[in-house]
């Protein structure tokens, strides 16, 4: 295999800045979803972005991943424009960001531990034991047993096909990773244990987390900073502690509605 | 102590190395991660020729101070090699000097993970297999007469309850099914027809027997060739599609909603297709007798000089009525055959979405498959009974 350049050093060391959004539309035919929304997210910071159902957070998601294009504004990824990028940067920009979908987006024919494996097979030199090695090693890392490796994901539950999605997504050691609605759909233990797994994901290698999710359990246990979506713009973005005592009505209706519904408890530091 | 093979010769700059020091350490610098690997990818799978570096004192020292990056493809590639050159497993034989704090963390996992053998895949021997698919295949035998069995019930019960009968979704289905197959069905059997006719015309004509052909495709075409080629023709449009219909309606819990709602799908959804498919297909089958028959003229005439006024003279002389009907007849049996194997295979899909896939070719599969077996009974049977 040709070695690739080496881009780990090049156009961003110096920068703090992984993602920067800058005056982002979205319009679906005269539905606009984001008018002129800026957001930019720090390198080893694990954001969440919050918002109501069709405030667009996942539309945010897709434009980040390059699946889907604004209709103006820059994304810039890593400190390259996605729009003006060529497919062979493009390629390699791929290759230091990992996305985990909402239903796990794991291939059907496959085996969990084949899916885990794939990004390296198609990526690297290394021989298939190793990989396979590799592969396992993840998804223990995950907190998968062993046999989970050799069935499909149709067999598997939906904690576990969470857990299969977050190994393959990490299969490369992304520098930035994707997390789409991560606990949806999962009881309360499991959600938990999503949290933590994001969290020690996050103290071993050390990548840049972008969270979609509108479970403020994971918004106060596991981000740093949360972006809250609506009206087409972000309407704050910080710590939890701060967001939950911000005044803006519709921030505050997001926090409070939800909270009465469902008690959770804040760090006492706030 | 030796260099293992390569390590020298990749590029100094950003690239892992593995260098022996000189008190006997080595010296692990460089980017080890994926892109920087490298050659150095494959150091850990010793070949043959190439024994795997020896430590003699079975403990060696990585000094990691020139590590530029680390990730788990590189950490692993390292534990390998490390593993490979001392004997005794399970204990890290190797301790780490000057590493940096994550490469230093990552690497503990990593160790911590490296005892644990991968499961190898599941192999089954041939008998195995032969066994699994023998009770497969009988399971299904058996859920299919079960199948044929609640279909029965569900019908009975439907035929004393006439205004259960959907009528506009029997005639939906005989409009999809039927009519708009009239072009395909019609086209097939006229160049069969003219097919049958040609092959005849050159052996006749030896004879002398021309006029014979008029039997030839007659026969051949209201016993045989136009149910049959119907069948095949319906069961990979409309058997496919049902087993799609359905198998989607199961992926989409809507089989179960209509369960719930106190509706049997039986009777909704199943029911009124076979229904169809048992007026559709015999009709679709006296159009294909009249197409492939005319097939059978054009050539006739091209070829035998017979005109179109003397083969439909003579057609009227030999035929007998029981050749349309017997062709007629078993195209009604094809149709229960090829409709209650599509609606089967598609209530037997489970879970994903390529099940659908898998269940609609199996349904076509099957049915053509079902259809054939019937088709050679019926000749026994009409053997038997001198039809």
């Amino acid at each position: 295999m040709p070695r690739q350049p080496n881009t780990r050093t090049r156009t961003d060391a110096d920068s703090d800045t992984v993602i920067d959004l800058q005056q982002i539309c979205t319009r679906f035919g005269s539905h606009s979803v984001h008018e002129a929304l800026d957001l930019s997210v720090r390198r080893g910071e694990i954001l969440g972005l919050a918002g109501g159902s069709g405030s667009g957070k996942s539309v945010l998601l897709r434009e980040m991943i390059g699946l889907q294009r604004p209709s103006s504004g820059q994304v810039r990824v890593f400190g390259e424009d996605l729009a003006t990028l060529g497919p062979e940067p493009l390629q390699a920009l791929r290759r230091r960001w990992g996305v985990m979908f909402q239903r796990g987006g794991l291939f059907g024919a496959l085996t969990v531990r084949q899916n885990v494996g794939l990004p390296l097979r198609e990526h690297s030199a290394l021989d298939g034991t190793l990989i396979d090695q590799i592969a396992e090693w993840k998804l223990a890392l995950t907190g998968l047993p062993p046999d989970a490796g050799l069935k499909l994901p149709g067999e598997l539950s939906g904690g576990m096909l969470k857990r299969a999605a977050l190994a393959r997504a990490i299969s490369l050691d992304p520098e930035l990773l994707f997390l789409d609605e991560p606990t949806s759909g999962l009881d309360p233990a499991s959600a938990d244990g999503v949290n933590e797994l994001i969290l020690r994901t996050h103290e071993l290698f050390g990548p840049t987390i972008v969270i979609v999710t509108h479970d403020l359990d994971l918004l106060w246990q596991v981000c740093d900073r949360v972006a809250v979506l609506g009206e087409g713009r972000v309407l704050a973005l910080d710590s939890m502690a701060v967001l939950s005592r911000n005044p803006q009505p519709i921030v505050s209706a997001y926090f409070t509605d939800r909270r009465a519904a469902r008690p959770v408890h804040p760090p006492a530091a706030a | 102590m030796r260099a293992p093979p390569d390590a020298a010769t990749t590029d100094s700059g950003a690239g892992a190395t593995l260098t022996p020091g000189p008190d006997g350490t080595w010296q692990a610098s460089g980017e080890w991660t994926l892109q920087g690997l490298g050659t150095l990818a494959r150091l850990a799978a010793p070949r043959g020729g190439d024994p795997p570096p020896t430590v003699p004192d079975a403990k060696a020292v990585v000094d990691g101070s020139g590590l530029r990056a680390m990730d788990s493809a590189g950490a692993w590639v390292l534990q390998r090699w490390m593993l490979d050159g001392t004997a005794p497993a399970g204990n890290p034989p190797t301790t780490l000097l000057n590493w940096p704090a994550r490469a230093a963390g990552l690497m503990k996992q990593v160790q911590a993970g490296a005892g644990q053998a991968v499961l190898p895949a599941p192999r089954q021997s041939l008998l195995q297999r032969i066994g699994r698919q023998a009770v497969a295949g009988a399971q299904q035998a058996q859920a299919f007469l079960h199948f044929v069995g609640e279909l029965a019930a569900a019908a009975a019960d439907a035929l004393r309850h006439p205004r259960r009968w959907r009528l506009r979704a029997i005639w939906h289905e005989i409009e999809i099914g039927g009519l708009d197959a009239l072009p395909i069905v019609g086209l097939t059997s006229f160049l069969l027809g003219v097919v049958v006719a040609y092959q005849g015309a050159d052996q006749l004509r030896h004879y002398g027997a021309n006029v014979f052909v008029v039997e030839l495709v007659g026969y051949a075409m209201l016993r045989e060739f136009a149910p049959l080629m119907g069948a095949i023709i319906i069961a990979g449009r409309s058997g496919s599609a049902y087993a799609a219909q359905i198998g989607t309606m199961v992926v989409s819990e809507e089989i179960d909603a209509l369960r719930t709602i106190g509706v049997d799908p039986l009777q909704r959804l199943v029911l009124p297709k076979i229904v169809a498919l048992a007026v559709a297909l015999p009709l679709l089958t006296v159009f294909a007798d009249i197409t492939g028959v005319f097939g059978g003229m054009v050539m006739a005439r091209s070829q035998l000089d017979i005109s179109f006024i003397e083969f439909a003279q003579r057609f009227g002389q030999v035929m007998q009525g029981s050749a349309l009907l017997i062709g007629v007849g078993k195209a009604l049996v094809f149709a229960f055959i090829i409709a209650t194997v599509g609606c089967f295979q598609g209530l037997r899909t489970q879970g994903s979405a390529d099940s659908v896939g898998r269940q609609t070719t199996l349904s076509v599969v099957q049915a053509i498959f079902l259809v054939i077996v019937a088709d050679a009974l019926f000749s026994v049977a009409f053997n038997w009974l001198d039809l």
